[in-house]
């Protein structure tokens, strides 16, 4: 018999507003000086929002930054250094800053020359603005669960993977947050907390959910 | 109930049509005015054809109004479009004082109110002089990057009074001391240029404008203009031929009326006299079946500009599962995720190297055209525009 929830599981998918802020950067100081001092939603855009707008298509670097430095400045050695970040590392996002920053100024520290843009685009830093859309379903079990994530708006599975942990700052992420509190499923709930985001497109992580879910619904009916 | 949005479920991305009626949930009942000053022709109009009415069937108060000006008014903005677009056109005191005229008698035969109000482009941006309640954005389509001066001082007075500016692209914005919102312009998978075509149709075009099926087609679809360098692509073409035996097809809107375009297009005919593989069509306004047609027929489609605005034709062909060859002008970089869905190039030779690596490797031409089509689906569908929108109306306060 399947176990069903305490709570049910209401999914909300998220429509973005891309908003320009009034900064641009030249070269990789301006850009290490830029990020110390902006809002962190600019951070959380440029290397967040980057998923939700390659669901699919996954780009050759990760986040914006890395996108930056090396398809304007050329510079691919910093590029590098910026692609091979992982968000999942951090426990939030002023220690990603952080990060982004000491990269950029360690690489800077070896470089004779400060690089900068010569006949490519500025980096112009934006932010979103998010609209939280509850899509009108729930899930009452794992199998529910599994059908509905099956067939929704990516959208959804960044919310509830994504925006949830880093910048509405909850513990972990909704998913494994509710089956580990609603339906009881520690180990499967331990499974879908430990699944990094970062690691492809948000089809992909959809993929990973499906078979995470399939396989735990497998072995319970072979339990009997 | 069935609506003009349901069309779109076979053709958007996985979820977005349930999604888009939970979000239009938001703003039932709340009132949303297009403005503009042209209800035929260019790609801003042909997407409000469809949007409004999608719109309307989700329970949005949604209207289009069209500006009505005299014909010195058109010379007007057309110089205005001109100086914001950096040309050396210079506008008199007369001139600015007519569109202030069409402003005003605008502004007592429409009806103005509405919770959202979109003004597109500059030649109603002036309406804002009479704004009544609700929220002005103004959605510029245009590149601003570098306007004539005192074109943009004029402009820039009433772009103040706004709530908020939308631009295509970043770099395309000038300061604003108001929100400054980014959305990509989109293209509607359904209308008749990008909607499937049978073998035998796309026939019947290519026979009817004359372009032979046997050998690889390069092409090129834009106005001859200087600034899409259709020189550049008959450069790009003969590098390319020296290692495959392909033809190249210009395909532009016709040039009557337009002297710089009759002279590039003379150019182009003598360049292209000497080699029968080299085809310069002139299409006829709205040839959206034949631009159609050529996009699905070509094996690599190229968009060599120099200077663009967004460049939707990129996204046209990508939809149709084409490899993109592109250069950095305008939003054609935008649109390309370079080395997945097509090359991003900067030179002739760049192209020509990309496009001849292409034509040496069909399955990657292949992958590239079927991440192409998925690309766009999910980034620059009618779908994913008719959502922000929504969001817009939802997020931004009337005041």
């Amino acid at each position: 018999m399947a176990r069903t929830a305490d709570a049910p599981f209401a999914f909300i998918g998220c429509s973005e507003l891309q908003e320009s802020i009034a900064h641009q950067a030249d070269d990789e100081k301006e850009l290490a000086e830029l990020i110390e001092d902006l809002p962190l939603d600019s951070i959380h855009f440029h290397t967040h929002s980057y998923f939700l707008r390659h669901g699919l298509i996954e780009g050759t670097y990760p986040n914006d930054f890395a996108q930056w430095v090396v398809t304007q400045i050329g510079d691919h050695v910093l590029g590098e250094r910026l692609a091979i970040l992982d968000p999942f590392d951090y426990p939030d996002l002023e220690n990603l800053r952080e990060e982004l920053i000491s990269i950029i100024d360690d690489h800077l520290s070896r470089s004779p020359i400060i690089p900068r843009v010569v006949f490519g685009q500025p980096f112009h830093f934006k932010r979103s603005r998010i609209l939280e859309v509850p899509i009108g379903l729930e899930a009452r079990t794992l199998q529910d669960f599994r059908d509905i994530v099956t067939d929704i708006d990516v959208s959804t599975i960044y919310y509830h993977m994504f925006e949830a942990h880093f910048r509405l700052r909850r513990a972990e992420n909704d998913f494994s947050a509710w089956m580990r509190t609603s339906l009881g499923l520690t180990n499967l709930a331990e499974r879908i907390r430990s699944i990094n985001p970062y690691q492809g497109s948000l089809e992909r992580l959809r993929s990973k959910l499906i078979s995470a879910c399939d396989e735990f619904l497998t072995g319970e009916s072979a339990k009997g | 109930m069935h609506s003009a949005l349901d069309e779109y479920r076979e053709v958007s991305p996985k979820g977005t049509v349930d999604f888009l009626y939970r979000l239009s949930d938001l703003v039932q009942g709340k009132s949303f005015l297009h403005l503009n000053a042209v209800r035929y022709g260019g790609g801003m109009s042909e997407v409000l054809r469809r949007l409004v009415p999608m719109m309307v069937s989700l329970g949005v108060e949604a209207r289009w109004e069209v500006l009505a000006g005299s014909q010195e008014y058109f010379v007007v903005i057309t110089r205005m479009l001109n100086a914001l677009q950096g040309r050396d056109d210079k506008l008199t005191d007369d001139m600015y004082q007519t569109y202030a005229n069409v402003m005003e008698r605008n502004a007592k035969a429409l009806k103005l109110e509405a919770d959202m109000v979109m003004v597109h482009d500059h030649q109603p941006a002036g309406l804002v002089e009479y704004r009544t309640n609700g929220c002005w954005l103004w959605r510029c389509h245009l590149d601003l990057a570098q306007p004539q001066r005192p074109a943009w001082a004029f402009l820039r007075r009433y772009v103040l009074k706004y709530d908020a500016a939308i631009f295509s692209l970043s770099g395309f914005a000038q300061r604003l001391p108001i929100p400054k919102f980014l959305i990509y312009p989109s293209i509607d998978p359904l209308s008749p240029k990008n909607r499937d075509m049978s073998r035998s149709e796309i026939a019947q075009v290519l026979d009817r404008l004359g372009i032979p099926r046997v050998k690889p087609v390069l092409l090129q679809v834009a106005r001859f203009d200087r600034f899409k360098d259709p020189l550049g692509a008959i450069h790009t073409y003969r590098l390319v031929k020296r290692h495959h035996d392909c033809q190249l097809v210009l395909a532009g809107a016709g040039v009557m009326h337009d002297p710089e375009g009759e002279a590039v297009l003379r150019e182009l005919q003598e360049a292209g006299a000497r080699d029968p593989d080299i085809h310069v069509i002139q299409l006829p306004p709205e040839a959206d079946l034949e631009i159609n047609a050529l996009q699905r027929s070509a094996t690599v489609v190229l968009q060599k500009s120099v200077k663009e605005g967004f460049g939707l034709t990129v996204s046209e062909a990508m939809w149709k599962g084409k490899p993109v060859v592109g250069s950095t002008a305008g939003g054609i970089a935008a649109q390309i995720v370079d080395g997945v869905t097509g090359y991003v190039v900067h030179s002739v030779e760049g192209a020509a190297f990309r496009i001849r690596h292409l034509l040496n490797n069909p399955g990657l031409m292949n992958r590239m055209g079927a991440m192409a089509r998925e690309h766009v689906r999910r980034n620059f569908l009618i779908t994913r525009q008719l959502g922000d929108y929504l969001t817009l109306l939802k997020l931004l306060p009337a005041t």
